[in-house]
C-alpha cells in the first residue's frame, strides 16, 4: 500500500512539474509581456527599461526556474492590473470555486450513480431507456446553454432563486445544478455499464446462491466492485468542472477562480494567468492522486498487491 | 418421500432465432443422504438444471415444470422471500469456477460469515468460530489468518475449499456442485472430490455432482442421470448404469475413457461421431439418432423409457434392437 501510494504520488508530482512547464512556456509564447505591461503608448526604451526592471531579458530558463522557485514557496508575483499580489487575489477567489465545484460533483454523484445503478438492474426495461435517453439529452446541452435556461426559469420567470452572485447559499443552487449536470450522463453511464458486468458476475451469483437479500447483493456485492472505475471518473469529471467553471461563473458572475482567470486573460494579467493555470491543473492533479488512493482502498487487489 | 423430487423440468430461453428448448422433461429424485451424479458433455442443460432447483437461472429462462418439490414444499409456487430463506440455509450450491465466484472486494471471513448470518441470527463472534471450524474441517490451515485474507491471495484449491466452506455454514441438506473440480489440478481435483464424499457422510446430506467426469461418478455416485441435448437418457443406481450402460450414448461416453490395463497402448480413444443437434425449435424423437448406429425409423416419433431391470430407465426405443445387433 505504502509503495502503491508513493508510485502514485510520484507520478502525480511529476504531472504538476509538466504542466508548470507548459504554463510557463505556452503564455511566454503568446505575446510579448514587456509591451502588455508598458502599453500601447510607450516608447521602445521604456519597454526595454520595464523588460529589464521585470527580468524578462534574462534566458526563459532561468525565469522559469526563478518562477517556479517563487511558485512552491507560493509567492506568485504581483498582479499586473489589480495592484495585489497574486496569492491574495486567489485566496479571495479560491473559496467560491471549490464549494461551487465540490457542490456540482456532489450532486452529479447523487443523481448519476443511483440512476446508473437503477438503470442496469431493470436493464431493457423502459426505466433502463428512461435513464439512457435523459444522458443523450444530458449531453447534447451544453452547460451555459442550461445556466441561462435555469436563470431564465427559476430567477426571472419563477424568481425563487438569485439571478447572479455568489454570497449566499442560494447564489449556488443554480450554477451547481448547471455544473453538476454536464459529468451527469459520463458518471451514469459507466455506473451502469460497472454495474451491468458486476451483476453477471460468478460472485453475484454466489451471494443470490446463499440467500443473501436483493438489496444486499445489489449494494454490498455489487456496487463495491462496480464503484471502483466512477472514482477515477469522478475525479476526472472534477478536473472538467474546474475548467467548466470559468463559463458557470462568467454566466453567473460569480467572483470565483474562473473568473478571476477570464478578467486576467481578458487583461494580458500574466502573473494571474499562469497561477491560476498552475493551481487548478494542481487541484486536479491533487484530485486523481487522491482517487487512485480511494480506489486502493475500495480494491484490495490494488491494496494488497 | 424423496428430499428433492423434480418431474418434467423444462427450461426455455428465447433467442432471436427462435426458442432454445435447454432442458426438456428432466425428472429425478435425490433421498436424504444420497449422490446423484448428473453426467453429460457442455450444453447439455445439466447446469441450467441445478440453477432451476435453486431459482438461479438467468431472467430470460423460463422454467416450468409438473413437480418441484423440496422437502415437501413446492419450489414451483413458493414465493421468492420464502425460496430465499432455503437457498444457502437449506440447500447450497458450490460452482465450477472457484477463481471468479468469490467477491474480490470482501474478506473471505466477510464472505464465509456472510453465507450464516444471513440466515441464522447469530452474533458476529459464533459466526467467526463456524467459519473457522469449517475451513479448518475443509483441510485449510491457519483459519484464523485466512479470514482475513482476500480471494485474490487464495490460490484455486484453496478457494474451492473456501466455497466448499461457504455451502456447508448453514448446514444445508442438499448440495448442488456443479462442476466442482473442472478448473483445478487433477491432484487437486481428487483431494476436493474425497473431502465432498467424506463431508457428504458425515454431515448426512445429498447432494447432487454435476459433471462430464464419468470417472468421478463411478467414485462418489449413488444415482446417475446422463443428459444428452437437454434431456435425461438414462438413469438408475451407478452400480446397474455401470455394469450395463444401455443407452448408445452412455456407451459412448465410457469408451472414451481409456482404461489402464485394458485399453491397447496406441489404440485410439473412443469418439461419438457428430455434432450434438441445435436445441432451437421444435424437437421431436430421440435426439441422439443422427449420431446413433442403431437409428431407426421410430426414433424419430414418440420417446419413452424402457426399464431394463427395476430402477434402471433407459430412453430408447430401439433397446431390444440393440440387443439383437450385440
Amino acid at each position: 500500500m505504502l509503495a502503491y501510494t508513493m508510485q502514485r504520488l510520484i507520478v502525480a508530482l511529476s504531472v504538476a512539474f509538466t504542466v508548470s512547464v507548459v504554463a510557463f512556456f505556452l503564455l511566454h509564447l503568446s505575446g510579448d509581456i514587456a509591451i502588455s505591461i508598458a502599453g500601447p503608448e510607450s516608447t521602445p526604451a521604456q519597454v526595454e527599461q520595464i523588460r529589464h526592471q521585470f527580468g524578462l531579458d534574462r534566458p526563459l530558463v532561468v525565469q522559469y526556474l526563478d518562477w517556479l522557485w517563487k511558485a512552491v514557496h507560493f509567492d506568485f508575483g504581483n498582479s499586473f492590473y489589480f495592484r495585489d499580489t497574486v496569492v491574495s487575489l486567489i485566496a479571495s477567489r479560491i473559496g467560491v470555486t471549490l464549494t461551487l465545484g465540490a457542490i456540482s460533483l456532489l450532486l452529479s454523484l447523487v443523481v448519476a450513480v443511483p440512476l446508473g445503478v437503477l438503470a442496469a438492474v431493470y436493464n431493457g426495461t423502459i426505466i433502463d431507456r428512461l435513464a439512457l435517453s435523459f444522458s443523450v439529452i444530458g449531453q447534447a446541452i451544453p452547460t451555459f446553454c442550461l445556466g441561462l435556461g435555469l436563470i431564465i426559469v427559476f430567477s426571472v420567470t419563477l424568481r425563487w432563486l438569485p439571478v447572479s452572485g455568489a454570497s449566499t447559499w442560494k447564489h449556488f443552487i443554480l450554477p451547481s445544478i448547471a455544473l453538476g449536470w454536464y459529468a451527469v450522463p459520463a458518471v451514469m453511464r459507466l455506473s451502469r455499464n460497472g454495474m451491468l458486468e458486476v451483476l453477471s458476475a460468478d460472485y453475484i451469483r454466489t451471494a443470490r446462491a446463499k440467500g443473501v437479500a436483493p438489496a444486499v447483493v445489489i449494494f454490498k456485492h455489487a456496487l463495491r466492485n462496480a464503484i471502483i472505475p466512477v472514482v477515477a471518473l469522478a475525479a476526472v469529471q472534477f478536473g472538467f468542472m474546474l475548467g467548466g467553471s470559468i463559463v458557470i461563473e462568467a454566466v453567473f458572475s460569480m467572483h470565483g477562480l474562473g473568473y478571476l482567470a477570464w478578467e486576467a486573460i481578458a487583461r494580458n494579467d500574466f502573473p494571474v494567468v499562469q497561477a491560476v493555470v498552475l493551481i487548478l491543473a494542481t487541484i486536479y492533479v491533487g484530485l486523481t492522486f487522491l482517487a487512485d488512493v480511494a480506489n486502493a482502498f475500495l480494491d484490495p487487489r490494488i491494496r494488497l498487491a | 418421500m424423496a428430499l428433492l423430487d423434480v418431474q418434467d423440468l423444462v427450461i426455455d430461453i428465447p433467442t432471436a432465432g427462435g426458442v432454445l428448448h435447454a432442458v426438456s422433461e428432466v425428472s429425478f429424485t435425490v433421498e436424504r443422504g444420497e449422490t446423484l451424479a448428473i453426467v453429460g458433455e457442455s450444453g447439455s442443460g445439466k447446469s441450467l438444471t441445478s440453477l432451476a432447483i435453486m431459482d438461479l437461472l438467468p431472467r430470460v429462462a423460463q422454467r416450468r415444470a409438473t413437480r418441484l418439490n423440496f422437502d415437501g414444499a413446492d419450489l414451483l409456487t413458493i414465493p421468492a422471500r420464502q425460496m430465499r430463506k432455503l437457498r444457502g440455509s437449506r440447500m447450497a450450491m458450490i460452482f465450477q469456477e472457484p477463481m471468479t465466484s468469490l467477491n474480490p472486494a470482501y474478506t473471505i471471513g466477510n464472505q464465509l460469515t456472510e453465507a450464516l448470518r444471513c440466515h441464522d441470527d447469530v452474533g458476529a463472534e459464533a459466526a467467526r468460530a463456524r467459519a473457522i471450524e469449517l475451513l479448518e474441517r475443509v483441510g485449510i490451515a491457519g483459519a484464523e489468518r485466512r479470514l482475513l485474507q482476500y480471494p485474490h491471495q487464495l490460490s484455486g484449491g484453496l478457494r474451492q475449499r473456501v466455497m466448499i466452506a461457504m455451502a456447508l455454514m448453514c448446514k444445508p441438506d442438499l448440495i448442488i456442485a456443479d462442476e466442482p473440480t473442472t478448473a483445478l489440478d487433477v491432484t487437486i481435483q481428487a483431494q476436493i472430490l474425497r473431502l465432498l464424499a467424506e463431508l457428504k457422510k458425515e454431515l448426512n446430506m445429498a447432494m447432487i455432482l454435476i459433471t462430464h467426469d464419468l470417472g468421478v461418478v463411478a467414485r462418489v455416485a449413488d444415482k446417475v442421470a446422463v443428459m444428452y441435448a437437454g434431456a435425461v437418457v438414462e438413469r438408475g443406481s451407478a452400480r446397474a448404469v455401470f455394469k450395463a450402460p444401455s443407452h448408445p450414448y452412455t456407451r459412448g461416453l465410457l469408451n472414451c475413457i481409456p482404461v489402464p490395463g485394458r485399453t491397447a497402448p496406441g489404440a485410439p480413444l473412443g469418439a461419438i461421431r457428430g455434432q450434438v443437434p441445435n436445441l432451437i425449435g421444435r424437437l421431436a424423437g430421440c435426439a441422439f439418432r443422427n449420431r446413433c448406429d442403431f437409428a431407426a425409423p421410430e426414433c424419430a416419433g414418440e420417446m419413452h423409457f424402457e426399464t431394463p431391470t427395476p430402477g434402471h430407465d433407459v430412453r430408447c426405443v430401439r433397446l431390444a434392437a440393440q440387443k439383437a445387433v450385440a
